[in-house]
Formats: structure tokens, sequence, C-alpha cells
């Protein structure tokens, strides 16, 4: 009688092994970290997040110091010399977007993925370290732009100093709030996968939507919501009011903030999971 | 070894794969066969993991690849699309992917060096020539030595010289053991370096077989003969389940017989030969036939001429 087998050749030798290879937590956030440094667009939104941090905050200072009325109402000496986060929000939310839509468009997302095919490890890790760098790096740029600042105030005795403690809320808040808007970021970045998509939507929720509501709504139907926005709920962690109605307290805003982000991210975490590479 | 059983994927309207079972073993190249949007690549980020079956599964070295603890260990891969961050090196594109699994730094450099990027390592990778590239996604699929290999066109955009490289490393790979899955265009190229085929049109199965049965399935071979006495011979040959086919005025074209027995009864005869010879079906041939009806994208040859 015959059969039909498939002629299987079987190996002699066994197979020469790579040892103790297996997947953790702590090699992908290692894997994740290499990633980040060996990008010049990486490098170059960090360092520009930097400039504008540390140089718009002594610009704005030195506009106070010079002008007849002083501040602006609204601000303090705190406020003006942080105020290098509005616009270094927008330097690192590309950061965090790109840390994510760069992989997809370029096609490395099927590299990384095939490797880890858990997948979601490779997303805490790109988040916990574009995270962390942000913090550390924000919180240097934070507090070089905050004792700047005060150096140039105090030449009309407007400057405050760390002995405040709402100057070290403050100093740590723009680490914080910049850290949670590019974690923010990256969430969409991983939900849109496209980085003009990704860029544009973090622009309006950060940008576009509180300057609509502040400009062109109301006030008395703007009192109900313009607080919950992550932007102003974050932003409270610096001295100063930002013309709210209603603002939460520093800490509960900065935890809405951070509320809207996990949103962003569970929904990224569950396409991520749930759709083809 | 991959075990593929019943795999289907759908886009949408577009069946790219549908009910698709074979099994790749190990120690053997194996081919994967088909005209351009049979499901090659499809049916390969499957194996893979990173496209989702719309039924079906696939088991590769005896598990679901995506609950693999040590997956560099278990299945390497080059992609269709160069999957490499273009503004990254290659030695630091191959380190990130080396580090997920606890591959080491010295692993990423032998296998540089195995690959023949050595020069080119800290440069970046969107520079890249598409052989380069071919190398580098080779490089990132061998890091952990993984028992299973899954290849797609890996010898697209190679030189010759690139060419000769690549199927002398699959063969290498395949005699140590390693299970080895390579798709091609091309069954010329195929037939230098695969033992076994898969052949699949408009995402079916059309055939999973040796190369050699391959070219029986697909028609076998026929004997050319020339003499000068073509209705003499055709008369003496014809016979059941022999077909003759006259080939311009002093050659036939003999199916099911051997040159032996051709050359014996027309010597018998006194009928003189100027040839005899085993005409093979070339595999691109026995490919073309094959797939013919599976082909998904036909040129079209017949266009108007205008008159
Ligand atoms: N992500 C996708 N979305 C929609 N359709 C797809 C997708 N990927 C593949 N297809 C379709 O599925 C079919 C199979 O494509 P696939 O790339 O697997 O073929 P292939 O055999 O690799 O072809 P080629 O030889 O040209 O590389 C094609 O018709 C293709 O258009
Ligand atoms: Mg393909």
């Amino acid at each position: 009688m015959t059969t039909a087998t498939a002629p299987a050749a079987i190996p002699v030798a066994p197979l020469a092994r790579e040892s103790g290879l297996r997947v953790t937590q702590v090699r992908v956030l290692r894997s994740e970290w290499v990633k980040f440094r060996s990008l010049r667009s990486t490098l170059w939104t960090m360092g520009l997040s930097v400039v504008l941090m540390i140089g718009l905050g002594a610009m704005f200072s030195a506009i106070s110091v010079n002008s007849a009325e002083g501040m602006d109402p609204g601000n303090t000496a705190i406020s003006t010399s942080l105020t290098g986060t509005f616009f270094a929000q927008l330097a690192v939310g590309v950061l965090g977007a790109l840390l994510i839509t760069g992989e997809y468009t370029t096609g490395m997302i099927r590299a990384s993925l095939a490797v880890v095919p858990k997948r979601l490890p490779v997303l805490w890790a790109k988040l916990a370290v574009l995270a962390a760098v942000v913090f550390a790096t924000m919180l240097v740029a934070s507090l070089v732009a905050f004792e700047l600042g005060q150096a140039i105030l105090s030449s009309k005795d407007l400057g405050t100093s760390l002995s405040d403690p709402v100057a070290v809320r403050s100093v740590f808040g723009a680490a914080l709030y910049l850290s949670a808007a590019a974690v923010t970021a990256a969430g969409i970045g991983a939900l849109l996968r496209n980085t003009a998509a990704s860029i544009t939507t973090y622009v309006a929720i950060f940008f576009l939507i509180p300057t609509l509501v502040a400009t062109i709504i109301p006030r008395s139907w703007a009192a109900h919501f313009a607080q919950y926005l992550p932007s102003n709920a974050g932003t409270g962690l610096i001295d100063g009011t930002y013309g709210l109605e209603n603002p939460l307290s520093p800490w509960a805003g900065f935890a809405a903030m951070c509320a809207f982000a996990a949103a962003v991210v569970a929904a990224a975490a569950w396409r991520l999971h749930h759709t083809d590479a | 070894m991959i075990e593929v059983h019943n795999l289907s994927k759908r886009y949408g309207e577009k069946l790219a794969v549908d009910d698709v079972s074979f099994t790749v073993q190990p120690g053997i190249v194996t081919g994967f066969l088909g005209p351009n949007g049979a499901g090659k690549s499809t049916t390969m980020r499957m194996i893979a993991g990173l496209d989702r079956p719309t039924s079906g599964e696939v088991i590769v070295n005896g598990q679901d690849y995506r609950a693999s603890k040590a997956p560099m260990a278990e299945l390497g891969v080059l992609l269709e699309a160069k999957a490499v961050h273009t503004g990254r090196s290659a030695r630091n594109h191959l380190l990130a992917l080396a580090y997920t699994n606890g591959v080491s730094a010295d692993r990423v450099d032998d296998v540089i060096d195995m690959v023949g990027l050595h020069d080119v390592a800290a440069k970046r990778a969107g520079g890249f020539s598409l052989g380069m590239g071919q190398r580098l996604g080779v490089a990132s699929a061998l890091l952990g030595r993984p028992r299973t290999v899954v290849l797609d066109e890996p010898a697209n955009g190679l030189d010759p010289e690139g060419v000769m490289w690549m199927r002398e490393m699959l063969k290498d790979l395949a005699a140590q053991g390693h299970t080895v899955f390579v798709s091609s265009h091309l069954m010329s190229e195929m037939a230098q370096t695969a033992t076994r085929l898969v052949v699949i049109g408009r995402g079916r199965l059309i055939a999973d077989t040796t190369v050699a049965g391959f070219v029986a399935l697909a028609g076998g071979h026929t004997v050319i003969v020339r003499t000068s006495e073509p209705a003499r011979l055709s008369a003496l040959l014809a016979g059941p389940d022999i077909t003759l086919t006259p080939e311009g005025s002093d050659a036939l074209i003999v199916d099911g017989l051997t040159t032996h027995q051709i050359g014996t009864a027309a010597g018998a005869a006194g009928i003189p030969l100027f040839e005899l010879a085993n005409q093979h079906t070339s595999l691109e041939e026995a490919f073309m036939e094959m797939t013919h009806d599976a082909v998904e994208y036909h040129a079209t040859a017949d266009v108007a001429v205008a008159s």
C-alpha cells in the first residue's frame, strides 16, 4: 500500500539558537529608547520646545518690564516667565504624534509589531519614553525659563522666587502639562495613524477650540464647559487665571487633562490590538 | 514549521485569500508562487500575526505566533514593503528590533556583516537602494536565529550576485534545519532554490507539490522528433493515449512515448531520424499554464488597431 506523504527532510543537528530570548516590557522600553534617540526629528522637536519655553518666557518678561502698564491682567510674574509653555505644547505635540505616525507612514510599525506580536507593550513603551523624556527636559527648561524671567522682571521689582510654593507648583506644572499634552498627541497619532490628520486634530483640541471658546462663544455658555477642555484644565497648574469663569482647582484640572489623555490612549490601544497593522 | 488551516482574508469586498490550507516543512526551502495580487503577501502578513485572518488559523512551530514568548526565536520575516523608518541608521534600526527580545548588540553586528551591510550600517536607511533595503530586511529576519523564516520576494531588487547570495543563504538555512518559506513571481528562480512549491492564484490554493511534481502536474514532458518522413512516422507511432502534433514540415511533437520507444520503432521501420530529444515544459510555462485562469491582471493583448 502506498501513502502520499510529504517528503519532510528531518534536520540532523539541532538548530543554533540565541539564548535567553524573551519579550519583556523593560526590553521593549529599551528598544523604544533606542528608537527615540536615533531620530533626528525627535531631537529637533525636543530642542525646539526647549528654545520656545526659555526664549518666549524671556521675551514676554522683557515686554512686561518695558511696558508702562506692566503685566497683562490675569498674568503674574510666574505665569509671564512660563509663557513659553503655550508654544512648547505645539512642539511636543508634533513630537508625540510623529513618534507614532512616523512608524505608520514608513512601514516601520510592521517590523516593530512583528517582533512584539502582543503589540500593546510597544505602545506602553513609546508613551513611557515620551512622557519621561518630555518631563525631564521640560522641567529643566521650565526652571531655566522661570529663573531667567524672574531675573528680567526683577529689574523693575516685579519678580518672585522659588520660595513661593505656587512658583514651585507652576515650574513642575509646566513640565507635567507638556508631558500630558505629548502623550495625548501620541494617542491621537496611534488612533489616526496619519501625521497630518493627527497634528491637525491635536492643534484643534489644544489651540483652535479653546481660542474659539474664549472669543466667539458667549461667556455664559462657555462658563459651563470651557474649564474642562484639556488645555484649560491642565494649565491651571501654572499660576494665572486665563479668563475662565469657573476654573477647576489646579490638581483637579490636571486630573481632568490626564483623564482625557487616558481616554484617547485607551481608544488607541483598542485599535492597535484589534485591527490589522 | 508553518501550518495554515482554512485561511481566509477579506478586505471589504475583496476576498484576498480564500480558504487556503498547506504546511511548510522544516529542512527544505518552500517556494510560494502566484501571479500579482494572488494573495502571497497577505498570507505572509497573516503568518506573522500582522493581519488578522477573517477565518482559519496559522500555527507557527506548533503555536499561535501572537502568543509566543520569544517571537524572534520562532519567526523572522522580511515583508514586501520596506518596513524601516527612513530616518534611522541601519544599525540603530536593527538594535531597536533586537532589544525587544533580548538579542545582543554583538549578534546585531554579526548579522550586519553577514548580509554585507558593514560599510553602510551607520547610514540612514532612507538612502538605501532597493537591494540594500532587502539585505537590511533579511538581517532583521535573521536576528533571533528563528526556527522559521518567511521572506516576501527577497530577490526583488538584488543584482545577480545578490540573487546568488540569497539563494545560497536560503539553502544553507534549510540545510541547518530551519523552515524557509519564500515568495516569488519567478518560477525559474524558485526552481533553483526550492524543493517544494505552494502555488496560489486569486487567493485560492492551486498546487502544493514538489518542483518536479509541479511540472508533471502542469503538463509533463514531450518528445520532439525530426525526420524526413513525418507522415510514415506518424502512422507508425499512432496509438491510444498518444498525441502527435506536427511541427513545421519535418518534425513531430510526441506526447506519451519515450525517446527510447520512438527511436527503437523508427529504427525497426528504417525511418531516418535527424533529431530525437526530450522537451521539458519549462517551469515558467508550467506556471503560466497552471495559473492562467487565476491571473488577476491580464495584459490586454488584442488592442484594437484603428484602420
Ligand atoms: N490592506 C489591504 N486592503 C485592501 N485590499 C488589499 C490589502 N492588501 C491586499 N489587498 C488586495 O488583496 C489581494 C492580494 O494582494 P497581495 O498583496 O497579498 O498579493 P500578492 O500575491 O502579494 O501580489 P504581488 O505578487 O503583486 O506582490 C490584491 O487584490 C490586493 O489588492
Ligand atoms: Mg506581494
